[in-house]
């Protein structure tokens, strides 16, 4: 600092920051390493003997794949030690400050899962079709919900209310679908329903300023209360005509359907796991690469500059909330035109909780949130599928995966997350 | 495109904001608006914008008034703003910014991405602005994202251009080159009003200058006239630049920084390696256009950051790596650069923040309990010392004007036992006659001999309060100079260049 | 505005209304801005909005009333019918609520009579321990939705400490109701020490916790080894001891037990701690400010904990209040009976004030009370409850909306 004369500035750039550090997390390498280290612990300390058989195909497949049987040590040990190498390589990525690329995160969780499902289903054989075609049957309301979470989120509005409209939507649709006798009618319904749930969250949010988050959970309460009370005053008397609602039935796809091992998960499905694949692909496409996602985003991002160039805001958040609650909606009509024939209580068990945690999960990405989702039902399907096996693992602690993996989630233990910049502020203007 | 205002009123509440104010600006011409920090001129702007309607009074455009219902239609007219904060979305880029609420769309509402590109390179081109269409808009300098700005404008075939005190975030230089970027566009026959309370840029660019104060037109005034001639007409009174203090009495070298290294969660250097000392009963101020590192100095010496190295000691204590509480306890006042978010709780009575930084021991706590009666007493008798305008020491302190609300601070840090003051932007947003009130408080309090360190962006305050001025840019040590060092080697200096004579 | 003598705005207007009015500040955080809409509203806007709440609830009695829409399709030849089925239906709904909350005049003797209050201080004891719970997290600016969580930890540990440990009633009890508490405040604390840590959203943490406790105590309670009853199949543990069961305090003919007097002491303890206590105010102003907290040498981060701490603890009062008074015959998975989520709307009615919440705690009490003897009596599932409770709260919320639907002139704006 002692040289005369005029010192030219360094070359501009970016503000005033002088130099970067670049910061690659230690998260991930440390993960992998506790989860390979837990493994070898459970093999070590629980070992399993026998074989273990991955049945590859249904029975009614075109294509037969053969099964695949291993001796169950030595298949969970071998795959032990490929974490273990993945682990390496994350550790030495590390190292030389570079990023865990997501294929080698797939890969890990691939192995790591057939490692588990070795060891677990010990001398029995695991379906492997059923088991991820049971996955998407239970990560279809998930996937709607947490795609109606994204886009309330995108625009700036916390939508805890979820379950609430996974609920009204499942209530809807029961009962509309059993008075007129048409699945796609009771469909329509529930997606009302949820846009209605939606526009409630909406007038208190949006336009009376009121916490997003108590909105939310109050609204849940509210419609829990509502359908519990129609349920037992209205439907339960005249369930033959109110409560027994027609369900969609499975149409398998030509040729795409008669692909080994992912035809039969996903595309011999009902015509509402068809709109889902849709809607994902529809609101991505919306969100990213369209006017009208271009401005729900700077609505959730900074409502006051989208307000400058003319974009009514909270008209905007309205409007996406409307959209978001009727795709939730739909999430619900599966409960009752598909899984279950009729409405019950609470029949949603707190999915729109897991929803929400989707929609954290990934990142407030309408694409991720729905392998979010989907990794959630394969993790509550999975518990379903270990329990008729008789694993060793107590079928509680597979139902709390989803939760236990969105608190490490928002902890930033898997990642830091961003959400919208206005997300959950109301917009006042004066 | 020529700008008529006429009697603009608008009411918040009981308070008049706009006094029917009118206003004419011709094309090709830059007609200035003076006033200070809420003379009302952004009120003025915002309902010209369409973002709040008049209670009274007609916007025309080439003779015919215009009745807008919000933003949208003030663009549509040919009105474009560039906004004092900036109205850019951080995480689009420019491209997407410039494209927002005028997008071309192509089948079912594609985005045309390439269109709006295109704008974007034609514009900068046009003006030479040397923008990247596909830039994160908040990966860009300030001064580009300015820029971003006037091409979204632009893009919208505005007429009429409105900065709203375009300087405030700039460096000097880029200050020059806005100032350039004006005359282009008043060249091109653009009508210009340029919103500012800096009396130097007004005099540089200005056609015509209309001064408003507090809510009022007070008159036209020539580009010419002296600055001390447009600040009384500005403020109502011949005003006092300078504080009266004597030479200062300095002792030893109370305050010592060495190789002060700041680094944030994501590894950016905020402050790269500075070494200052200040001497009991002597103010160094801090000088450099905002976002030079000032903030976190200020935030490490309180132990408010993280990533700290090197050493700050204060009468031979070392207090990084202690917590706020600890540092606060070694003698440390605060005033924050922000009071609304780092210096009160709004939502307090002004007695409850008055003992903010003192709820663990006497005299306002014993044994966990709180000591109502000693705090009251203590508050009443400050409210009176500083002077604080308030109906009593119960009233929210969130409820004060920003000069009561400082003061209220000021007194807060100032009644306890000192041996450190840092006072960071200590009269941002604070009336004339509080910023007087406070200049002699922190002079007062360098006479008892304690250090005192300032950081201001406003040159006009470093110069009145400085004993020494130590200039940092991208968080670097350019210099440390004398107090009476020239308001132009300042200047250059916070553009990162040093002059010879200066030594660091 | 006009004229020559006109006073300037004095300049302490001017100021505050150009810093707030053209760009209001951003609020803080989403808890306080609601806390202050809340605060800001007028009683009046309270009652009316209890009203309101009320009458929606009449009209969904009304319309999923049998006779009602028997009368309703020839209610033009006979609206006198229609009309009284109306009546009827309304009115028995809220005498049998007022009978089984308040004062029953259909029993002869006193005790009978003045059980309903006793069965309304019953309920209201744990709402008002968890409210409390919620109350204080709002105070500090945090969400706590983790009640039924916490409650269900506090429970399972006040059950075992109740059927495994051999003690006399001095120790037992107390050692029950620490041990409940004690678990409560750690399982909030998980909320609290990833907020201060690693700054995630505790909303998220606690729905999330909610659920993790649920399977743990499930998983729990379906081994033998742990909390099941011994040689039991069902998910329930063993009835607590004799020694660990709080007292009756109006003697065996009422089921009013010692926790609703634990519930007045939690409320005379956080008016202490939020009004008085060195530690209150650093909650507060941690709520209202974190930012200006932390510069002001206050550890935001520890104070998150110890906030959530105190308030799991709360809640876990209310989980020990189920166990070791309501329902003394072992513990169960739906222990909760939907408290941890009553508190939310207890302390969102009671503005997150003790006595608020000691009002608001006592009102919804009353409104299980009468809901079941509704239920019973008249036949109307007492999921109503859940609905009237549900709109008061969003009512409170929004007064505009009251105002609006009341058509009563709304509130200065400044």
């Amino acid at each position: 600092m002692t040289t005369a004369g005029l010192t030219p500035a360094p070359a501009p750039t970016a503000g005033p920051v002088v130099d970067t550090v670049p910061v690659v997390s230690k998260k991930t390498p440390i993960i992998f390493g506790v989860l390979t280290v837990g493994m070898a612990l459970i093999l070590l300390f629980e070992g399993q003997s026998g074989e273990t058989t991955f049945r590859l195909a249904a029975r009614t497949d075109f294509v037969q794949l053969p099964e695949l049987t291993v001796p169950t040590m030595a298949g969970a040990w071998t795959l032990t030690v490929v974490c273990a190498l993945l682990t390496a390589e994350s550790v030495r990525r590390y190292l030389a400050r570079r990023r865990t690329p997501l294929w080698l995160l797939a890969v890990y969780a691939v192995a790591w899962m057939a490692a588990f499902l070795t060891w677990a289903a010990a001398g029995e054989s695991v379906p492997v079709v059923g088991l991820l075609a049971g996955s998407i049957a239970l990560a279809v309301p998930l996937v709607f919900g947490a795609l109606g979470g994204v886009l309330g989120e995108r625009s700036g509005v916390v939508n805890i209310a979820i379950d609430g409209q996974l609920l009204f939507g499942a209530f809807a649709a029961a009962m509309i679908g059993s008075v007129t006798g048409s699945p796609w009618v009771g469909l329509v319904a529930a997606m009302v329903a949820g846009a209605l749930v939606a526009l409630v969250l909406g007038l208190f949010a949006i336009t009376y300023f009121v916490d997003q988050v108590i909105v939310g959970v109050v609204l849940n309460v509210l419609v829990i209360g509502l359908t519990s009370f129609l349920f037992s005053q209205v439907l339960a008397p005249n369930s033959e005509s109110l409560n027994t609602p027609p369900r969609f039935p499975r149409v398998p796809i030509p040729v795409l359907g008669d692909i080994p091992l992912i035809g039969p998960v996903f595309f011999r499905q009902t015509a509402v796991v068809y709109l889902l694949y849709i809607a994902v692909a529809l609101v991505a496409f919306a969100l990213y690469r369209t006017r009208w996602g271009l401005r729900v985003r700077a609505v959730g991002e900074h409502p006051k500059a989208a307000d400058t160039v003319g974009i009514k805001v909270n008209r905007t958040r309205y409007r996406t909330i409307l959209v978001a609650g009727a795709v939730a909606g739909m999430g619900g009509a599966f409960y009752t035109l598909v899984s279950v024939p009729q409405f019950n209580r609470e029949m949603t068990g707190g999915a729109g909780y897991i929803a929400l945690a989707a929609v954290i999960f990934g990142k407030w990405d309408p694409i991720r949130a729905t392998l979010a989702a989907l990794l959630f039902g394969f993790a509550s399907n999975l518990q379903g599928v270990l329990a008729v096996l008789g694993s060793p693992v107590p079928s509680q602690f597979m139902l709390m995966l989803p939760y236990v993996v969105t608190i490490f989630a928002v902890a930033g233990l898997v990642g830091r997350s961003r959400p919208p910049a206005a997300d959950g502020v109301p917009y006042r203007k004066e | 495109m020529k700008l008529v205002l006429r009697n603009i009123t608008k009411r918040f509440g009981s308070l008049v904001a706009n006094d029917r104010i009118s206003l004419e600006v011709a094309p090709g011409e830059v007609h200035c608006l003076l006033g200070e920090n809420g003379a009302g001129k952004s009120t003025l702007m915002n309902v010209l914008y369409g973002l709040y309607k008049a209670d009274e009074g007609e916007i025309e455009l080439d003779g015919k008034v215009q009745h807008f219902t919000g933003p949208g239609d003030a663009m549509a007219a040919g009105i474009g703003m560039v906004h004092q904060h900036f109205m850019l979305i951080p995480v689009f880029t420019v491209a997407e910014n410039v494209m927002l609420g005028n997008e071309s769309t192509g089948f079912a509402g594609t985005l045309d991405i390439d269109a709006a590109r295109e704008r974007v390179r034609e514009i900068s081109e046009r003006f030479g602005f040397h923008v990247d269409p596909d830039a994160l808009v908040e990966e860009l300098p300030v001064g580009v994202q300015q820029r971003v700005e006037i091409i979204k404008a632009l893009s919208r075939d505005a007429e009429v251009l409105v900065f709203d005190e375009p300087t405030a975030v700039l460096t000097p230089q880029e200050t020059d080159e806005l100032m350039e970027i004006m005359r282009q566009l008043k060249e091109a026959g653009k009508a210009i009003v340029f919103i500012t309370h800096k009396l130097r840029e007004v005099r540089e660019v200005a056609d015509r200058i209309t001064v408003i104060r507090l809510g009022k037109v007070v008159g036209e005034a020539d580009p010419k006239a002296s600055n001390a001639e447009l600040a009384s007409m500005m403020v109502g009174r011949p005003v006092e630049l300078v504080v009266h203090k004597d030479a200062p009495q300095l002792g030893e070298d109370a305050f010592v920084v060495k190789d002060l290294r700041v680094r944030d969660a994501l590894g950016h250097v905020h402050l790269d390696g500075i070494s200052f000392t200040i001497k009991a009963g002597e103010v160094l101020c801090v000088a450099g256009v905002q976002g030079n590192g000032q903030t976190e100095l200020t935030e490490a010496i309180l132990g408010l950051q993280e990533h700290v190295e090197g050493s700050v000691t204060l009468d031979g204590k070392e207090l990084v790596g202690r917590s706020v509480r600890q540092v606060l306890d070694a003698g440390v006042g605060f005033i924050p650069e922000d009071r609304q978010a780092d210096g009160l709780v709004g939502g307090f009575t002004i007695a409850e923040n008055l003992m903010l930084n003192r709820s663990f021991r006497s005299p306002f706590a014993r044994r966990g309990s709180l000591r109502i009666a000693e705090l009251d007493e203590f508050a009443k008798t400050k409210l009176e010392e500083y002077d604080v305008r308030a109906p009593d020491i119960y009233t929210h302190a969130g409820k004060l004007s920003g000069g009561n609300q400082q003061k209220v601070v000021v007194a807060r840090e100032l009644s306890r036992d000192l041996r450190l003051l840092v006072a960071a932007q200590p009269t941002r947003g604070v009336d004339v006659g509080s910023i007087e009130f406070i200049h002699k408080q922190v002079i007062a309090t360098r006479d008892s001999g304690v250090p005192v360190l300032v950081v201001s962006t406003e040159l006009d305050e470093v110069v009145a309060l400085a004993d020494r001025i130590m200039v940092l840019y991208r968080g670097q040590v350019v210099g440390i100079v004398p107090g009476d060092t020239p308001r132009e080697t300042l200047g250059l200096m916070m553009t990162g260049e040093r002059p010879k004579d200066v030594v660091a | 505005m006009s004229g020559t003598d006109k006073t300037p705005p004095t300049e302490t207007e001017d100021k505050a209304t150009e810093d707030r009015a053209p760009e209001a500040p951003e609020a803080p955080s989403r808890s306080h801005s609601l806390l202050r809409e809340i605060a800001s509203g007028n009683a009046l806007a309270g009652v009316l909005a209890v009203v309101l709440a009320v009458a929606v609830g009449s009209l969904m009695i009304a319309l999923t009333d049998e006779e009602v829409r028997e009368t309703a399709s020839y209610v033009f030849a006979r609206p006198a019918d229609f009309f009284n089925a109306l009546w009827d239906a309304i009115w028995g709904a809220y005498t049998a609520l007022f009978r089984g909350a308040v004062y029953n005049d259909r029993v002869d003797d006193f005790a009978t009579q003045i059980r309903p209050l006793t069965e309304t201080l019953k309920f209201a004891a744990p709402l008002i321990a968890a409210g409390l719970g919620v109350g204080l997290a709002f105070r500090a600016g945090m969400f706590n939705i983790g009640g039924r969580g916490q409650m269900l930890l506090a429970g399972a540990a006040a059950g075992w400490v109740a059927a495994n440990v051999d003690l006399p009633t001095v120790v037992h009890l107390p050692l029950a109701i620490i041990a409940g508490m004690v678990a409560g405040a750690l399982w909030a604390g998980i909320a609290g020490v990833l907020k201060a840590r690693t700054g995630a959203h505790e909303v998220i943490v606690t729905i999330m916790l909610n659920y993790v406790g649920f399977y743990l105590v499930f998983f729990a309670l379906s081994r033998q080894s742990l909390l099941q009853a011994p040689g039991s199949g069902n998910p329930k543990s063993a009835p607590a001891a004799e020694t660990a069961v709080m007292p009756k305090i109006l003697g065996d003919r009422f089921n009013l037990h010692l926790g609703f007097l634990l519930a007045l002491v939690a409320v005379a303890i956080v008016w202490w701690l939020l009004n008085r206590a060195t530690l209150g105010y650093r909650i507060r102003a941690v709520g209202e400010n974190p930012h200006a907290a932390r510069a002001a040498g206050i550890d935001v981060g520890r104070t998150y904990v110890v906030v959530m701490l105190i308030a799991g603890a709360l809640v876990g009062l209310a989980g020990t209040n189920q166990v070791l008074g309501t329902v003394t015959s072992g513990v169960t998975v739906d222990l909760d009976a939907g408290i941890g989520f009553d508190a939310i709307t207890v302390a969102l009615l009671g503005r997150s004030r003790p006595l608020g919440i000691l009002l608001a705690g006592l009102l919804f009490g009353a409104f299980k009370a009468g809901g079941f003897a509704m239920q019973a009596s008249e036949g109307i599932p007492v999921d109503i409850v859940l609905v009237v409770q549900s709109l008061i709260v969003l009512f409170i919320a929004a007064p505009p909306l009251v105002r609006a639907i009341f058509r009563l002139p709304a509130k200065e704006a400044k």
